[in-house]
């Protein structure tokens, strides 16, 4: 019963994401979505997964995308309308892709097969894999984020160089 | 008898969740656990107003609130009949549904961070393998409810101050989190109660809190600095400056939409505390090991009313950061001394065998790059010997 509630939060975010006029208040309804999303992963048991869905999506990407928006667009908004010109075929790229993931789902192998034996989802287990069996995709994901780092400061100082 | 008197809230509610049906037993369990957690906590935030009041009329030779009941300690209760009774005044132009929702997303981040931390022995709400990370990711929802708060009210100041406040905390977060890796990466836990659990020995009388060793010190240093900061306390509070942008972001708030906005940022900082305590004041243990007898809650809140003490103390003393100071403290100072605290944390278990030798490296390793750090950022800063014009 729980797994229904989130379920329906979930999907009621994102409906009502894509459903405001409002860009702000459709960035909020998809950080509820998220926050169900999150509710979801805790049902399962998968603790860090939940929580580092807390922290990195409600709490880090929700200012990225409103700063973003705040950046280039008017705040106050112009009211524009929800079905944009080009509904039919975008209808269609949509029922498309819906069917593609609806395949995959279903002939993957978390439906096929009956019990998977439980892994260890503690903390102590992601950690252990991190270091020792992921090692090289965490250094590889902290380069990453080190790169985007140094582009960020490279583009603010030009910028003030430009200003002055 | 001490024992007894540990346990006595424990065996409270064992007791009243024994007069329900065993289906409802949890749920039952936990409720008791919320409203301790409400009452308890809502009841220090107005004990603090008013003595934030009196310390900072003290600390600035003058009295306080001193005209409700003796010395002005029922100031609480003439607030709050104030902020229910005020009109609430919503701008015609702000966006209604996020300018009310702001405080209410603030004030529900803000009572969720208790639930991981240890007040007393067996008494956490909830006892999660990832306490710490609940925190952080808890804390980074206030941040949304800020920025809620600075748009909705359609008020260019407002959303600069939301922006200033949202680059703060975003800034400060960093070093705040990797104060906190060194004293997970020592526990080898996530989870508070195990963390409070690793620092509860005692060589003599001595406790082995992670405050008292060099790593742990420098942590806690840069831990509670970073802690004023994600709380918007002077000296970085420059996002609701008073003399500068009114109130920031909540400049459109009247009434009890303004209480709750306090009521927020003052819980955030009380579980701010409560989670250093946690980490490097070893929780609920006892400073001497012949002070065990006294209840273990008695002992977190004696730390926690310390450390309130200290923010007001440095808020009456210090004069606040400029923006540019600020991002300038965080990025080129907190974060390099945070990442080598990291390291010492490190070199500090290498050295598992007690003695001289890890204090006196671990030592080296804290004070010598801070000298270096501080001395090299302050040498583009011309400064002279201070003089006071009126003070002489």
């Amino acid at each position: 019963m729980l797994f229904t509630i989130f379920a329906v939060l979930t999907v009621a975010g994102a409906v009502a994401a894509m459903s405001f006029r409002n860009l702000v208040h459709s960035v909020l309804a998809l950080m509820v979505s998220f926050c169900g999303l999150a509710a979801v992963y805790l049902l399962l048991g998968a603790q860090f997964v939940g929580l580092a869905q807390v922290l990195v999506y409600v709490g880090a990407v929700a200012i990225l995308i409103v700063f973003a928006i705040l950046f280039t667009r008017e705040p106050s908004g112009k009211i524009q309308s929800i079905v944009s010109p080009s509904w039919a075929a975008s209808g269609v790229v949509v029922l498309a892709v819906f069917g593609v993931l609806a395949w995959a789902v279903l002939h993957s192998s978390a439906t096929q097969s009956g019990a998977v034996a439980p892994v260890d989802t503690s903390m102590q287990a992601i950690g252990k894999a991190l270091m020792v069996q992921f090692a090289i995709p965490l250094e590889i994901v902290g380069l990453l984020l080190t790169v985007a780092l140094i582009g960020a400061v490279t583009i603010a100082v030009h910028e003030k160089r430009e200003v002055r | 008898m001490g024992e007894a008197a540990d346990q006595f809230f424990v065996r409270l509610q064992h007791w009243l969740v024994g007069h329900v049906p065993v289906s409802l037993q949890p749920i039952v369990s936990s409720l008791l656990g919320v409203v301790a957690i409400l009452t308890v906590f809502a009841g220090l935030f107005a004990v603090t107003t008013v003595l934030e009041r009196k310390g900072l009329g003290r600390i600035q030779n003058r009295y306080g609130p001193n005209r409700v009941g003796p010395f002005g300690f029922l100031q609480p209760i003439a607030d709050g009949i104030k902020s229910l009774t005020k009109e609430d005044v919503v701008p015609h132009a702000a966006d209604r549904a996020v300018h009310f929702l702001a405080p209410l997303v603030l004030v529900l981040a803000a009572f969720s961070l208790y639930a991981v931390l240890p007040i007393g022995r067996n008494m956490v709400l909830a006892n999660l393998d990832a306490g710490v990370l609940f925190f952080f990711a808890v804390s980074s929802v206030m941040e949304l409810a800020i920025f809620m708060a600075g748009w909705s009210s359609r008020n260019k100041y407002s959303l600069l101050g939301a922006m200033r406040a949202i680059a703060q905390m975003v800034s400060y977060e960093v070093p705040l989190i990797l104060a906190s890796v060194a004293v997970v990466m020592v526990s080898g836990s996530l989870s508070t109660v195990a963390i409070v659990e690793r620092q509860a020995g005692y060589t003599g009388i001595l406790p082995h809190w992670f405050v008292f060793t060099p790593w742990g010190f420098a942590g806690f240093v840069i831990f509670v600095v970073a802690a004023t900061a994600e709380s918007n306390r002077s000296p970085f509070d420059l996002p609701e400056g008073e003399s500068e942008i009114i109130a920031g972001y909540y400049t459109e708030y009247s009434g009890f939409k303004f209480a709750l906005f306090f009521l927020g940022e003052y819980l955030g900082l009380f579980a701010i505390s409560g989670l250093g305590i946690t980490l490097f004041l070893g929780g609920w243990g006892a400073p001497l090991s012949v002070l065990s007898w006294v209840p273990s809650y008695l002992w977190f809140f004696a730390k926690l009313l310390a450390m309130i003490a200290m923010f007001i103390w440095i808020r009456g003393t210090l004069p606040r950061l400029r923006m540019d100071q600020l991002m300038n403290f965080a990025w080129k100072f907190m974060l390099p001394m945070a990442l080598l605290n990291l390291i010492t944390a490190g070199v500090w278990c290498f050295f598992s065998q007690q003695g001289v030798l890890r204090w006196l490296v671990c030592g080296v390793l804290v004070v010598v790059p801070y000298v270096l750090l501080s001395r090299s950022l302050m040498q583009g800063l011309k400064l002279k010997k201070r003089v006071y014009r009126f003070a002489e």
